[in-house]
C-alpha cells in the first residue's frame, strides 16, 4: 500500500453566525465529522451539491480555515492551526487551485509575480533562481516563456486556469486541491485541462483532492469518491464500487439527474415523447 | 408554419480595432412544437444572434440579415414600439444567470405582474391571481407568501423558477432559453428542464435552448445547430447529431465529453487547432 497523504479524522467545522439587536446568534453546521484517507499519487473526488460543505472542506484541508473539532494529518503529521503558527514547510505541501480563473488572479500583477510570489513568501531563493523557475514552470502547464510580463487580463479562461495551476505547483507541493477547476471552462478547454492535471500528476507523482459537481468529470478523473450531502459524507469508496452500485438515495438522486449524452437514452426519450 | 425564420444573420461590433465579427451568416429556423437547441463554446456568437432577435443588443452592434421574421413579419422593419409589442409577449427570453437577471429592489411579484400590466393591460387583481398562478405553474410552494419576496430571499433555483414565470407570463408562441440551467446544480438542473419541458408540451411552445452542455441537448432537443466561431457548423435532428455527427468539429465536440474519452487522455485543443487548419470550417449544406 502506498503512503498516507492526507487523512482526517471526524473532521468538523461550525460556522458561528454573530447574533444583533434584532437576531439570535447561529450555529452553522458546515461539515458535520468526516473522515478520508488519500495515498499518494490518488485522487479522491468530492461530489456535492452547493452548500453542502465541500469547500469547507477544501479550506480546511488547505490550512485555510482550521477545524472546530477533528484531526487532520499530512503525511502522517497532525496539523493544527487552531493552536499552533503554520510552518512553511507545511503550507508548501498542500496547495490550492480554485473555480474562478477570472476571480483568482490579481488583475494588477504580471503572470511572473504572479508565479514567483509563493516562492518569496515561502522560500528564500535568490530572484535569478525563481525567475527561472517561473519560466520552466510556465513552459509545463503549456504557456509561454513570452507571457512572463502579460496581465491576467490578456489570457483565455483555459489559459488563466493553467496560469493558476502554476502558480499552486510552485512550491512543489505533495497535495493539490482543486476546487470545481473545469465548471467554469468549455468542453474543449476542460479537456485540455484536464488532461493537463492528469499529465502533471504522472510527471510529479501529485495527489489530488478534485471538488466537483460533474460526475461524467469525476468518473474521469477520480480514484475515490465521496458524495456530500449537508455536511455529511453520506458515500464514500472507490470510482467502481459509487458508481456501479450507490447506496445512498442521494447518491442515486444524484445519478438520476444528471443528462445522459448517449444514443440509446436520446432513443428512449423521442419514444417516450412519440408516445 | 415556421415559427421564426432567420436568413444569413451577420452580427458586428464596433471595437478600438475595427469590426469584430460575432454572428457571421447563421441561418436557422424554429417551427411551432418544437425545440431547437443551438450549442456551442462560449464566444461562438449563439447568444448575441438571439439577442439580436430580442432586439437587446447595445448600439454599437450592426445587426443584418436577409430574413429575420417571426410568424412571417419581418422583426426589421417593425419600429420600436411595434416590436416591443412582440418582445415579452409571443417571443421570450429566459436569461442564464437568474439572480442577475431579476431586478434585486422588487418583490418577484412586481416583476411577474409587470410584464401583465405591459402587456396584456390587466386590473391589479387578475394581475395577481395569474401572478400567483403562474408561481403555482412553475412550482413555487405557498405562492400567496411569495410574491411579497425579493429575489435575495429565494435560492438559485427558485430565481429560475421566477424568471420561467415571466417568460410564460403571456403564453409565448416561442420561448429563447439562454443557458436556463448553466448557475445551478445538478438535481436543481434536472427539475427545471423537466419543468421547461413539461410546459413546453403544454403550451405547444416553440422553444430555443441554447446550452454548451451536450448532456442538455440530449435530454431536451428535437433539432440541434452546432456553431463555432459565429458559423453554423452542422445542423442535424438530434439522434443523427449524436449517432453520426457529419462534421469534424462536431466529432471532435463529442469526443471530448469526458465519458467519451478513449484511454486516458482526451482530444483537445492541438486537435481543434489543426481541424482548423486542415479543413475549411464552412457551413455544412
Amino acid at each position: 500500500m502506498n503512503r498516507i497523504i492526507l487523512e482526517t479524522r471526524n473532521i468538523v467545522r461550525d460556522y458561528h453566525i454573530g447574533g444583533s439587536l434584532f437576531r439570535k446568534p447561529k450555529t452553522v453546521h458546515a461539515v458535520k465529522g468526516v473522515s478520508l484517507k488519500v495515498e499518494e499519487g490518488k485522487t479522491l473526488a468530492i461530489v456535492g451539491e452547493s452548500g453542502c460543505g465541500k469547500s469547507t472542506l477544501a479550506r480546511m484541508i488547505t490550512m485555510i480555515d482550521p477545524p472546530t473539532a477533528g484531526e487532520l494529518l499530512i503525511e502522517g503529521e497532525k496539523v493544527d492551526i487552531a493552536h499552533q503558527k503554520l510552518a512553511p514547510e507545511l503550507r508548501r505541501k498542500v496547495q490550492i487551485v480554485f473555480q474562478n480563473p477570472y476571480g483568482s488572479l490579481n488583475p494588477r500583477q504580471k503572470i511572473g509575480d504572479v508565479l514567483m510570489e509563493p516562492l518569496i513568501i515561502n522560500t528564500d531563493i535568490p530572484a535569478g533562481e525563481r525567475r527561472e523557475r517561473a519560466m520552466q514552470m510556465l513552459t509545463k502547464v503549456g504557456l509561454d516563456e513570452k507571457h512572463f510580463n502579460r496581465y491576467p487580463h490578456m489570457f483565455s479562461g483555459g489559459q488563466r486556469q493553467r496560469i493558476a495551476i502554476a502558480r499552486a505547483l510552485m512550491l512543489n507541493p505533495k497535495l493539490l486541491v482543486l476546487d470545481e477547476p473545469v465548471s467554469a471552462l468549455d468542453l474543449s478547454v476542460q479537456a485540455q485541462v484536464l488532461n493537463l492535471l492528469g499529465d502533471l500528476q504522472d510527471e510529479f507523482g501529485l495527489t489530488y483532492v478534485f471538488i466537483s459537481h460533474d460526475l461524467s468529470v469525476v468518473r474521469y478523473i477520480a480514484d475515490d469518491v465521496m458524495v456530500m450531502y449537508f455536511g455529511e459524507a453520506v458515500e464514500y469508496g472507490s470510482r467502481d464500487e459509487v458508481f456501479s452500485s450507490p447506496k445512498h438515495d442521494y447518491t442515486k438522486t444524484l445519478f438520476a439527474a444528471t443528462p445522459r449524452a448517449d444514443v440509446e437514452s436520446i432513443r428512449a426519450r423521442l419514444a417516450r415523447k412519440a408516445a | 408554419m415556421a415559427l421564426l425564420e432567420i436568413e444569413n444573420l451577420v452580427v458586428e461590433f464596433a471595437t478600438a480595432s475595427g469590426p469584430f465579427r460575432a454572428v457571421d451568416g447563421i441561418s436557422l429556423s424554429v417551427n411551432e412544437g418544437e425545440v431547437l437547441a443551438i450549442v456551442g463554446e462560449s464566444g461562438s456568437g449563439k447568444s448575441v444572434s438571439m439577442l439580436a432577435v430580442m432586439g437587446l443588443l447595445p448600439w454599437t452592434a450592426k445587426v443584418t440579415a436577409d430574413r429575420m421574421a417571426f410568424r412571417g413579419r419581418d422583426l426589421m422593419k417593425l419600429s420600436s414600439p411595434d416590436r416591443r409589442k412582440i418582445i415579452g409577449k409571443d417571443i421570450a427570453m429566459i436569461f442564464q444567470e437568474p439572480i442577475a437577471s431579476l431586478n434585486p429592489c422588487f418583490t418577484v411579484g412586481f416583476q411577474i405582474e409587470e410584464v401583465l400590466r405591459e402587456h396584456l393591460g390587466l386590473d391589479g387583481k387578475a394581475r395577481r391571481r395569474r401572478a400567483i398562478e403562474l408561481l403555482k405553474a412553475v412550482g413555487i410552494p405557498d405562492p400567496e407568501e411569495r410574491l411579497g419576496a425579493f429575489p435575495h430571499q429565494m435560492s438559485g433555483g427558485q430565481c429560475q423558477r421566477v424568471m420561467i414565470a415571466i417568460a410564460i407570463a403571456c403564453n409565448p408562441k416561442l420561448l429563447i432559453a439562454d443557458e436556463p440551467t448553466t448557475a445551478l446544480d445538478v438535481t436543481i438542473q434536472k427539475q427545471i428542464l423537466d419543468l421547461l419541458m413539461r410546459l413546453q408540451t403544454e403550451h405547444g411552445m416553440g422553444m430555443i435552448m441554447i446550452t454548451h452542455n451536450m448532456g442538455v441537448v440530449a435530454e431536451t432537443a428535437d433539432r440541434v445547430v452546432v456553431q463555432y466561431r459565429g458559423r453554423k457548423m452542422e445542423e442535424a435532428d438530434v439522434l443523427s447529431l449524436f449517432e453520426a455527427p457529419k462534421h469534424a468539429y462536431t466529432k471532435a465536440l463529442l469526443s471530448a465529453l469526458p465519458e467519451n474519452a478513449v484511454g486516458d487522455r482526451l482530444p483537445t485543443m492541438p486537435d481543434f487547432a489543426t481541424l482548423e487548419a486542415s479543413q475549411d470550417l464552412g457551413t455544412l449544406r
